[in-house]
């Protein structure tokens, strides 16, 4: 007998369809500052989700990283990120290499791509919302694209940031009934990203008040 | 025998907090102190090992021959680096007050980074391996930018990058493989390898099967495996000599470590076929480009950094031959590699530290200014090369034997032919600048003796594994090819 969606398989769906939006929201986003904004975006969905399978699955732990998650991601890194912009008083637009149609075309592709590899694996299970997992194997994909296409070091990390995201909603679906993993990969990951932070400053002060990745041609070969 | 674990992990932890508050003699001290107590530790594990087959601390830490082996090569290169550190700090040339800070810091990172290696091997649970391989990438990153020169900032960006999209890939692996367990294990449970080992044959195959690529892919970013390599050169040149051998010689196969466990839970559910197959794929594309690049290099550290990429190949290769021989070969060159590649790159920090350039076309004359290390590093070039006596001999001829063995002539014959090719390479390039007679040579003499003392360690290392390896060792290591071997 076909598997019925339930409801928790529907809202999963349709924040991992949001969680791509947003993504794709990034490659149109030619300043760093609104890339961040949708970032946050993207992190509320995220902490959304993760309160959604605390509900239907009855991990209350899963609550907690709800909120831990919605203040770190959605609020904390994007507003450390965009103050810093802000000081550095850098020229935050033009960031892209490739024309935004191209890369949301190409972008279109590649989600399609990861979505339609996964969906023909045909993994499944009654608690599963398979297409959600799907979804966010096309995001994954798509964040990829996003750190590629990007010429600035600022809106590579936060290219990283929303493959993570992506990676989340993955784990919320398929390892629900790990929280600890889920705590520690976010704890973890805002680590990363502390520590990016640190590096992007230390290069900024380098590279006389410049955010290109362009520069960072020395090492080759 | 459960102590010796959570002191494992205790030691260098305390030794990191005491380096960051301490003087410079001790946070010298205790560094030194705790990479041989854990030298020490690990080797106590040996005979309890060989006895009961693992070591167990709750449910958490579990320690058997393959961790073992692992353990083994990153305390004895964790000890080898505190010594060289003493050494290669003390002369830097910077202001007192910056000075302190700067080796505060370092050691501090070095015993953390220490700390998260060794606790990869030890810890029995899949989520707590990606976890400890995070924060290595965390700690290695903030120690190549320490120098705080152009070069190393963008080393540690391109590291921190790569490794955080290649561990986000590893943690999709980690998800789908736990998802995979719930099929046998239920909705909720701790994903423990022998755990998922003792299930493997009810695990769905599919699952598996995309956990095991998605692993290789992601852990195979730290490890380096081509194509996900690109990160590796620049961090091993840029970073400070004593982490370009904990990164070489330890970090890229405790990262392979995690693969290991991957194919343990794989070929229990799949069979050996299919993650022989994708390892020996990357393997041989990881030694062909390697070899290349040897041919083709001309900064020091560099070329060393390609050789550790070329090792890796050697070690997915004789994995994906499968046979016992190979298995064992493949634990060996972990120990041999993390010696010869520590004591090539400390030798590399002395001809640096003399010349002042790691191009190798303005540095001649080696043998002449550097009457101890020279010599040394020549000899761990040639044990890299596979020369013998040495370990790296040994054991890459036990894999070549292992291939043979399996009737893969074809895959054995080109193994064969690329290490040659990059031996050609790494010697050539290698002793040129130490033999060749130079012009204008810098005044004889070693800068510390701190320096040298672990380059002799590490080539008797080299002899004792290529002439006589101990009978304990050498059960240690096919004690860890049988359980990897172990299909049913």
């Amino acid at each position: 007998m076909a598997h019925v969606p339930t409801v928790f398989d529907s809202v999963a769906n349709v924040i991992a369809v949001g969680v791509l939006l947003a993504e794709f929201g990034m490659f149109r986003a030619s300043m760093v500052d609104s890339q961040l904004r949708l970032y946050a975006v993207q992190s509320w969905l995220v902490a959304a989700l993760a309160a959604v399978v605390a509900a239907t699955r009855h991990v209350p732990s899963l609550y907690a990283l709800a909120i831990v998650s919605a203040v770190l991601k959605a609020i904390v890194v994007p507003w450390i990120m965009l103050r810093f912009l802000h000081r550095a008083d850098v020229d935050l637009a033009r960031i892209s290499k490739v024309r935004v149609s191209s890369i949301v075309l190409t972008g279109i592709a590649v989600a399609a791509i990861g979505f339609f590899a996964i969906g023909s694996l045909r993994i499944q299970s009654p608690v599963l919302p398979s297409a959600a997992l799907a979804i966010a194997a096309g995001e994954v994909l798509v964040a990829f694209l996003l750190i590629i296409a990007r010429t600035d070091i600022v809106s590579q990390a936060v290219g990283i940031f929303s493959l993570e995201n992506g990676v989340f909603v993955a784990s919320l679906v398929l390892a629900w009934g790990l929280p600890i993993l889920l705590a520690l990969a976010l704890v973890f990951d805002l680590l990363v990203a502390v520590l990016v932070f640190a590096i992007v400053i230390r290069s900024l002060h380098h590279q006389e008040d410049t955010l290109s990745a362009e520069v960072l041609d020395r090492l080759k070969g | 025998m459960s102590m010796i674990l959570a002191a494992l992990l205790l030691i260098p932890f305390v030794a990191a907090i005491v380096s960051l508050i301490g003087s410079r003699r001790a946070a010298e001290t205790v560094t030194v102190a705790a990479g041989v107590a854990s030298l020490v530790l690990t080797v106590l594990l040996m005979p309890v090992v060989d006895r009961r087959g693992t070591v167990h601390a709750g449910v958490w830490l579990r320690v058997d021959a393959i961790s073992l082996v692992f353990l083994l090569a990153t305390s004895f290169l964790y000890a080898m680096a505190a010594l060289y550190a003493i050494g290669y700090l003390r002369d830097a040339s910077a202001p007192e007050e910056d000075t302190i800070r700067h080796v505060r810091r370092f050691y501090a990172g070095m015993n953390l980074f220490a700390w998260a290696m060794l606790s990869v091997p030890i810890v029995n649970d899949l989520a707590l391996v990606w976890i400890g391989i995070e924060i290595t990438t965390v700690v290695s990153a903030l120690l190549i930018a320490v120098e705080d020169t152009d070069g190393a900032a963008e080393a540690a960006w391109k590291y921190v990058v790569l490794a955080s999209a290649g561990l986000s890939i590893a943690l999709l692996a980690t998800v789908l493989m736990y998802f995979a367990g719930t099929t046998a294990l239920g909705g909720s449970y701790e994903p423990r390898v022998t755990l998922l080992v003792a299930v493997g044959g009810s695990l769905p195959p599919t699952v598996v099967k995309l956990s095991f690529v998605l692993a290789v892919l992601g852990f195979g970013t730290k490890v380096g495996l081509v194509p996900v390599h690109t990160w590796l050169p620049d961090a091993h040149s840029e970073a400070p000599t004593p982490v370009s051998a904990l990164l070489s010689g330890s970090l890229l196969t405790v990262s392979f470590y995690a693969i290991l466990r991957y194919v343990q839970i794989a070929q229990r559910s799949i069979g050996p076929t299919y993650p022989r197959t994708v390892l020996l794929i990357f393997g041989i594309a990881s030694l062909l480009l390697a070899a290349l690049y040897v041919l083709d290099q001309r900064n020091l550290k560099r070329l060393l950094a390609y050789s550790s990429i070329e090792h890796m190949g050697i070690l997915a290769i004789g994995t994906g031959f499968g046979a016992t021989i190979a298995l064992v070969g493949i634990f060996l060159h972990v120990l041999a590699h993390a010696a010869a590649k520590a004591t090539a790159f400390f030798g590399a920090g002395s001809v640096l530290h003399k010349f002042g350039t790691q191009d190798m076309r303005s540095i001649r004359g080696g043998l002449d200014v550097l009457p101890w290390s020279g010599p040394l590093f020549v000899l761990a070039v040639l044990a890299l090369g596979g020369m013998p006596p040495f370990g790296l001999f040994r054991s890459e001829f036990q894999i070549v034997t292992g291939g043979l063995a399996g009737d893969r002539f074809a895959l054995t014959a080109t193994l064969v032919v690329l290490v040659t090719l990059a031996f050609f390479g790494l010697t050539l390039f290698s002793t040129r600048i130490m033999v060749s007679p130079g012009r204008d040579l810098p005044p004889r003499g070693e800068a510390s003796g701190w320096m040298v003392a672990p380059m002799v360690l590490g080539v008797a290392v080299l002899l004792v594994l290529g002439v006589h390896p101990p009978a304990d060792l050498q059960r240690l290591l096919e004690l860890a090819a049988g359980e990897l071997r172990s299909v049913r």
